[in-house]
């Protein structure tokens, strides 16, 4: 039994008496406890959210040995590809967040105007309160973790849900994690289906859910009854476009690699491949020698090429296969749930492969007759998470640009936008809402309130604004309102207009000493 | 109707005229047009709507959308263009940055108390931002939407910006339809519904919503400068404001002194007989009468009270000693009643607004500005004013918006811009240049983790133009005092080399 002695805004009623928690779920348990924790104010000090944040860094770098061996069950990953792919760039975060978090949550100062020329003027990043980040499994790490960094910079209380499909990394986070974090404060809580939706019963002040569309829906749905703000890190078929006039091997190098890493089963991996007919054939001979580079001769026995996740997402891949030309690879044993890096030449566009995000290594060319087919091919589907383009033209990458809209553009090379902390990640359309990524993250997760502050003199100034309302009045209030200064530009002249009166004093003394 | 519009929307979207920043400068144009030019029409209508007196018509919505559109034409160019950030050591000679682009087609869904700001804001943002847009005025100010729908086709583009009046199955049938972003004004139950129809679609929404607006008096404050401006913000449209003062905190010792001031400054504004006030607003319609009415049951107001069914009239009142959980603390006002809350402190004020919903704004009246700092620290709002109620509206550098159940998004100025476009991160590298990608290329082993992980954690870098010009001017102009200090120190030191160059100097003086 708890006695919370708070305000019910259900039924209106100020609770004094106790809630028998016993009838609790384990999920409502860990989100009370956190916000009670939020509620104590905790969380808030820089220097906790900085020892918080040298504690998940401290974790990564102690616990690497256990990330890796569970990202080695869950996807075949290798040690090295887990540290290149998921605990670098959480580090990178992690560091960044540290060294700017005082910038980050201090007040920002805002342009003024006529009216508020003496008044301090600002907008100060607050806390949301308590933040639900449901993670991945394809990135079981970095997904889940780097909104964690994000959460905590700006003073939040998170409940982490990793997603049960990664089961061992799942598990892993759950029994170390509270010995690196505050155990309140940042619950993680596992389970399947039934349990997430427990979760999205409670209030929370922010969602952060990355995966499929079909579920994002449901958590925004689920959020709209509780009118909690969301971001969501959706996915989509990611086209690539090649060029036939640019270096067909370098692009398809940085393609295989895009495409491949964790067995293709990457949000932002090109999904397809459009290019003209006369270049396919080499399209697919490179990509051919790249794979044989990265992967060796046989992938299946290769330590960094990993496997799908499970037989369910196997199967699905094996059926997408169906009906196509395999051009490379093809190969694969369910009992490792592998499937060889493959490439399928001359898919239509109303081929299965094309219907949903391959999430894979499958990798489709289609033929375009050129780059405006290939724009129209792109803009009469849904908006993707990424828009890869490999040209040599800039003047081709502009237009592109210009005339397409995704998530993120990326030019001559795949993925590595991601590791650019500066610029915001996230999708648009089907591909997702919000973004996240160094300040972003922390812009997305704080509450940034106007201030706003006046002082209680100057009264008659107000009087334009007071009824009874007469037409002079009207005409100070427009001058004032309408009137446009730029009062940056005007310190800016009145600090040069004294340093020249200045200057004027000191020659003029100097000409009297002379 | 609503589908075919939304379509024709659609289409004329895509046929990318709307991008063109001389277009969405065209357009702007002719929004500004269209509310110099018909001043007094609009007049006419919130007259008819709301009782909307001549002058607070400009100065409560016309001067604010004029100033929002002026900032836009002034500024669109700037926030259309590509926005630079900064590196690090692997993205250097990238061309590296954000890219702000049209969502499509926006849906406009206004409110009806200030029923051409609350519409035409967001539609000045959508504008700028490229987009199309839906407009659906609220059908509670009927002589407004009406009066919109007539002529928003006449000043802007007819397929691009159609409005579509009409009532709950209107907006019903509009909400199953799918958009790129949905712009909501108006309460929390319905802001509700509108988030789950945005969610079929995935469809991003902003939802300025409300809530109860506490404002606390400092005991050791001016209280009648203090009164004078909650007076103002509170009956202003007849307490039919979003960010309206809902109640006030205060401690009993000052409540009396508190309820003077407010008497003295309603005999000032409104005279004493506030019905035949030109400037005194009236209830919007019955139902809000009546809800607003039945608040005040049971209470005596010490300030007004007075009603007249037949013009929808409620005198401004004030209610003291009002207990926590009566019905007049449960939903927001938005009527002309004041109440008063006693507390016993700052601390018990900062207790009683944290046990409540998080409103979309916080006034805070109080001389001594640490207590006004902690007060800020330990609540949390929408927006916060000290010492004032309402004018962070007008400052269109703020970010306007609510928090938990007051909303979620923002707008005002370049928020409005930001908040309607899609912030589209670009990184442009060069096919050469393949030796800074070698280590992240299987087979994977520790040396090359360990090359990239040192050129990841590169510091950012920015690499802009405006830090570069700065960066060079501030190097000159430190260079050329340093050299003017050294010449003024050598003078002084009355070195004969420079001397007689002087004395040529001083002679010629």
């Amino acid at each position: 039994m708890t006695n919370t002695g708070h305000y019910n805004f259900e039924t209106r009623k100020l609770l004094s008496s106790t809630i028998n928690t016993e009838k609790m779920s384990r999920e409502q348990l860990a989100v009370q406890r956190a916000r009670k924790s939020f509620q104590t104010g905790k969380s808030k000090p820089l220097e906790y959210r900085l020892h918080q944040l040298k504690s998940l860094l401290r974790f990564i770098t102690e616990r690497r040995r256990d990330i890796a061996d569970a990202v080695k069950r869950d996807l075949g990953k290798s040690e090295n590809g887990t540290e290149l792919f998921e605990t670098l760039g959480l580090e990178g975060e992690i560091k960044l967040a540290v060294e700017k978090l005082a910038e980050w949550a201090a007040p920002r100062p805002v342009e003024k105007n006529l009216l508020t020329i003496t008044d301090e003027v600002y907008v100060q990043p607050e806390p949301l309160g308590v933040v639900l980040i449901i993670g991945a499994w394809n990135y079981p790490w970095a997904v889940t973790l780097q909104p964690l960094v994000a959460a905590i910079a700006a003073g939040n209380a998170a409940i982490i849900k990793p997603s049960e499909v990664s089961s061992h990394s799942s598990k892993v986070m759950e029994e170390l994690l509270p010995q690196y974090l505050d155990k309140d404060l940042y619950p993680v809580v596992t389970g399947g289906v039934s349990e997430t939706q427990e979760l999205l019963k409670q209030r929370f002040d922010h969602v952060f859910y990355t995966g499929s569309g079909t579920v994002g829906k449901i958590v925004m749905e689920a959020a709209a009854r509780h009118l909690t703000p969301v971001t969501l890190e959706l996915g989509g078929k990611s086209p690539c476009y090649i060029d036939k006039n640019c270096d067909i091997s370098m692009a398809c190098r940085r393609i295989t690699w895009g495409k491949f890493v964790n067995c293709g089963q990457t949000c932002i991996a090109p999904d397809f491949v459009l290019c003209e007919p006369s270049i396919q054939s080499r399209v697919v001979e490179e990509i051919k020698k790249c794979i044989k580079e990265f992967y060796t001769e046989n992938p299946e026995t290769f330590e960094d090429y990993g496997r799908i996740i499970n037989q369910h997402h196997f199967k699905r891949l094996m059926g997408l296969m169906e009906g196509n030309t395999v051009a490379v690879g093809g190969g694969s044993d369910e009992s490792q749930c592998y499937i060889a890096p493959t490439v399928l030449k001359d898919v239509t566009a109303e081929s299965n492969v094309m219907k949903e995000e391959i999430f894979g290594p499958l990798l489709p060319i289609i033929t375009v007759s050129g780059v405006d087919e290939a724009i129209q091919f792109i803009n009469e589907r849904e908006k993707p998470l990424v828009l890869y383009i490999f040209s040599n033209d800039n003047k081709l990458i502009k237009r592109v640009i210009a005339e397409t809209s995704s998530g993120a553009l990326l030019a001559n090379d795949c993925l590595v936008h991601f590791t650019v902390s500066a610029l915001p990640f996230g999708g648009v359309g089907k591909s997702g809402m919000g973004c996240y990524h160094g300040r972003h993250g922390f812009n997305q997760l704080s509450h940034l309130r106007s201030c706003l502050i006046k002082q209680l003199n100057m009264e008659a100034f107000n009087n334009m604004r007071y009824p009874p309302h007469t037409a002079k009045k009207l005409g100070w209030a427009r001058f004032f309102l309408l009137k446009q200064v730029n009062v940056g530009l005007l310190r800016r002249m009145a600090l040069l207009a004294a340093l020249a009166g200045l200057a004027a004093f000191v020659v003029q003394r100097f000409l009297q000493w002379g | 109707m609503e589908r075919q519009a939304v379509q024709r929307a659609r289409e004329a979207f895509l046929s990318g005229r709307a991008r063109l920043v001389e277009f969405r400068l065209q357009q702007l144009h002719g929004l500004k047009r269209m509310i110099t030019e018909n001043e007094t029409e609009i007049s006419t209508a919130l007259k008819q709507d709301i009782n909307r007196s001549q002058y607070d018509t400009p100065l409560l919505e016309l001067i604010g959308i004029e100033c929002e559109i002026k900032l836009a034409i002034e500024k669109v160019a700037e926030w259309a263009a590509p926005r630079s950030v900064e590196r690090n050591f692997l993205t250097i000679s990238d061309e590296v940055y954000v890219q702000p682009e049209p969502l499509g087609v926006v849906l406009i869904i206004g409110a009806w108390n200030y029923p051409w700001a609350l519409t035409l804001l967001p539609l000045v943002g959508a504008i700028a931002a490229g987009n199309a847009a839906v407009v659906k005025p609220s059908e509670l100010s009927e002589c407004s939407s009406l009066l919109l729908r007539a002529l928003l086709p006449r000043y802007l583009d007819k397929d691009l910006y159609p409005v579509i009046t009409g009532g709950v199955s209107e907006t019903q049938e509009l909400l199953r339809l799918r958009f790129d972003h949905v712009f909501y004004t108006g309460s929390g139950s319905v802001g509700k519904k509108v988030m789950e129809a945005a969610a079929r679609h995935l469809t991003p929404v902003t939802l300025e919503l409300g809530g109860k607006s506490p404002c606390y008096i400092d005991k050791n404050c001016d209280i009648r400068v203090a009164c004078r401006r909650i007076t103002w913000g509170k009956f202003v449209n007849c307490g039919q404001t979003c960010i309206a003062p809902d109640f006030i905190l205060c401690e009993p010792c000052i409540q009396g002194r508190v309820v003077e001031c407010l008497r003295l400054t309603l005999l000032e504004f409104y005279g004493a007989d506030p019905k035949c006030s030109p400037d005194y607003g009236r209830i919007i319609n019955t139902r809000h009468f009546n809800r607003v009415m039945g608040l005040m049951e049971g209470y005596t107001p010490v300030i007004g009270g007075q009603s007249d069914a037949s013009q929808r009239y409620i005198a401004p009142t004030v209610l003291k000693d009002v207990p926590p959980h009566s019905r007049l603390m449960q939903d927001e006002i938005f009527g002309p009643l004041l109440p008063i809350v006693a507390v016993s402190d700052m601390d018990d004020a900062i207790r009683f607004i944290n046990e409540r919903e998080k409103p979309l704004a916080l006034y805070i009246f109080c001389s001594d500005k640490k207590a006004a700092k902690r007060m800020i620290e330990e609540t949390s709002s929408g927006g916060v004013v000290v010492n004032d109620v309402m004018m962070h509206y007008t400052l269109s550098s703020l970010p306007f918006g609510g928090v938990g159940q007051s909303g979620m998004g923002r707008y005002h100025g370049k928020h409005s811009f930001d908040q309607l476009s899609h912030q589209r991160a670009c990184l442009v590298r060069s096919l050469g240049m393949e030796n800074v990608n070698l280590s992240r290329y299987p087979p994977q082993d520790r040396r090359r983790a360990r090359r990239v992980r040192m050129a990841l954690k590169s510091p950012l870098i920015d690499m802009s133009k405006r830090t570069f010009v700065w960066a060079v001017t501030a190097t000159v102009i430190c260079f050329g005092l340093a050299v003017a200090l050294l010449v003024i120190l050598l003078i002084a030191a009355g070195l004969n080399c420079t001397c007689w160059y002087w004395r040529g100097f001083y002679n010629y003086w």
